[in-house]
C-alpha cells in the first residue's frame, strides 16, 4: 500500500521541499564524483571551444571538461525519460490571476510550456522569435557575461558563501522582474 | 638481485586508479547524475515557462522553494566536506574555486535575468524541455551558444 502510494505521488507533480534539496545534492554528487564543480551554461561555451578555437576565450582543452557535456546530455535524457514514463495525465496548474492575464494575450495553459509562444510556428512571428531566439540569446550572453547561471552562481555560489554569486542571483531576479513585469506585457502586445 | 625488483603497486592505489576519471566511458557517471536531475527539473515543473513567471510575479512560493531549500543543502553539504574533509573518489582533494567580483556579474545578470524570464529557462532546462519534446527550444538552444560566442568574441570591449 506504501509502495502504490509513493509510485502514485511520484508521477504527480513533486513539491518544493522535495525537488530542491535534491538539485542542492547534485552539487556535492559532482565535487564527490571526480572533484567537479556545479555549473551549466560552461557547457555552452565548451561547445563555442569545440566549434571555435581561434578565439582566445575559446581556445583550452575543452575535452578535459568534457565531463560537464556529459552532464548536460543526462539532462536531456532525464527529460525524455520523464515525459514519457513519469508523468500522470493531467493539466499543469496555475495561478488563476496568471491564466486570466495570459488568456487576454491569447496565451492558453495545459503543458509545461505555453504552445502559444513556444513551436514551430511561433518562431515564424515576430513575437515567437524575439522570445525563442531573442530570449536564447540573451541567456547565453548574460550568463557568460556574469561568470555562471543560476546553477553556478545562485547554487554553487550561494552555498559556498561567495558574496559575487549574491550580487549576480540579485541580477538576475532583477532582470526577472525587470522583463516579466514591464517589458513582458509589450512584447506579449505584438 | 630480488632486493631490487619493482615495489608492486599497493591495491588500493589501483582502485583509486580505477576511479581518476582518465578512461572517457567514466564520464557517463556524470551523465547519471545529469539524467536524476534532469528527471527533478521535470517533475517539479522547474522547467515549466508558468513556474517562472509565477515566481517573478509573486504569485507562487514553489520556485522561492525550490531554490531556497537547494541553497540550505549545499551550503550544509559543503560545510560537511570541508569539516571532514571529504575526498572526491578520484581521490582528488575537493576544492572550491573564488569568484572575483568584476561588473560583469551586474550587466550580465541583469541581461540573464531578462532572457530567463523570456524563456522561462535557464541553461539547464533548456536541455531537459528539448528532451520533453519541445523541439522547438533546440532554437532557444542554439540561440544561447550564439550569445556565449558573441560574449567570447567581444569580450574585450565589453565593461568588466
Amino acid at each position: 500500500m506504501i509502495i502504490g502510494y509513493l509510485a502514485a505521488a511520484l508521477l504527480q507533480p513533486w513539491p518544493w521541499y522535495v525537488a530542491g534539496p535534491l538539485i542542492g545534492l547534485t552539487m556535492p554528487a559532482l565535487l564527490l564524483l571526480g572533484n567537479k564543480s556545479f555549473g551549466i551554461s560552461s557547457s555552452l561555451r565548451h561547445m563555442c571551444a569545440a566549434c571555435s578555437p581561434r578565439i582566445p576565450f575559446f581556445n583550452y582543452d575543452w575535452k578535459s571538461e568534457a565531463w560537464n557535456l556529459f552532464f548536460v546530455a543526462g539532462i536531456f535524457l532525464g527529460g525524455i525519460v520523464s515525459a514519457f514514463w513519469l508523468t500522470a495525465p493531467g493539466a499543469v496548474e496555475v495561478n488563476p490571476a496568471l491564466v486570466k492575464e495570459l488568456a487576454g494575450y491569447g496565451i492558453g495553459t495545459g503543458g509545461l510550456m505555453p504552445e502559444d509562444l513556444f513551436s514551430w510556428q511561433s518562431l515564424f512571428s515576430f513575437r515567437g522569435l524575439l522570445i525563442i531566439a531573442g530570449g536564447g540569446f540573451l541567456v547565453g550572453f548574460g550568463a557568460r557575461y556574469a561568470g555562471g547561471c543560476t546553477s553556478g552562481h545562485a547554487i554553487m555560489g550561494l552555498s559556498t558563501l561567495q558574496w559575487p554569486s549574491l550580487v549576480a542571483t540579485c541580477c538576475f531576479m532583477a532582470g526577472g522582474l525587470l522583463m516579466t513585469n514591464w517589458l513582458l506585457p509589450l512584447i506579449l502586445s505584438l | 638481485m630480488m632486493k631490487h625488483q619493482k615495489i608492486p603497486v599497493p591495491v588500493y592505489a589501483g582502485l583509486t586508479e580505477k576511479w581518476s576519471g582518465q578512461k572517457w566511458y567514466y564520464l557517463f557517471r556524470y551523465a547519471l547524475v545529469g539524467l536524476l536531475f534532469g528527471i527533478v527539473f521535470v517533475k517539479a515543473e522547474i522547467i515549466s515557462w508558468y513556474r517562472i513567471q509565477e515566481m517573478f510575479r509573486f504569485q507562487s512560493f514553489h520556485m522561492y522553494g525550490v531554490i531556497g531549500s537547494a541553497v540550505l543543502t549545499g551550503m550544509l553539504s559543503v560545510w560537511l566536506i570541508k569539516k571532514f574533509r571529504w575526498r572526491a573518489m578520484n581521490g582528488e582533494q575537493i576544492t572550491f574555486q573564488k569568484k572575483k567580483f568584476h561588473r560583469g556579474q551586474v550587466f550580465g545578470g541583469l541581461l540573464f535575468g531578462l532572457g530567463w524570464a523570456l524563456t522561462g529557462a535557464c541553461p539547464g532546462p533548456l536541455f531537459a524541455q528539448i528532451g520533453t519534446g519541445a523541439t522547438v527550444v533546440t532554437v532557444t538552444l542554439l540561440s544561447a551558444v550564439t550569445g556565449t560566442w558573441v560574449y567570447g568574441r567581444y569580450r574585450e570591449k565589453l565593461p568588466h
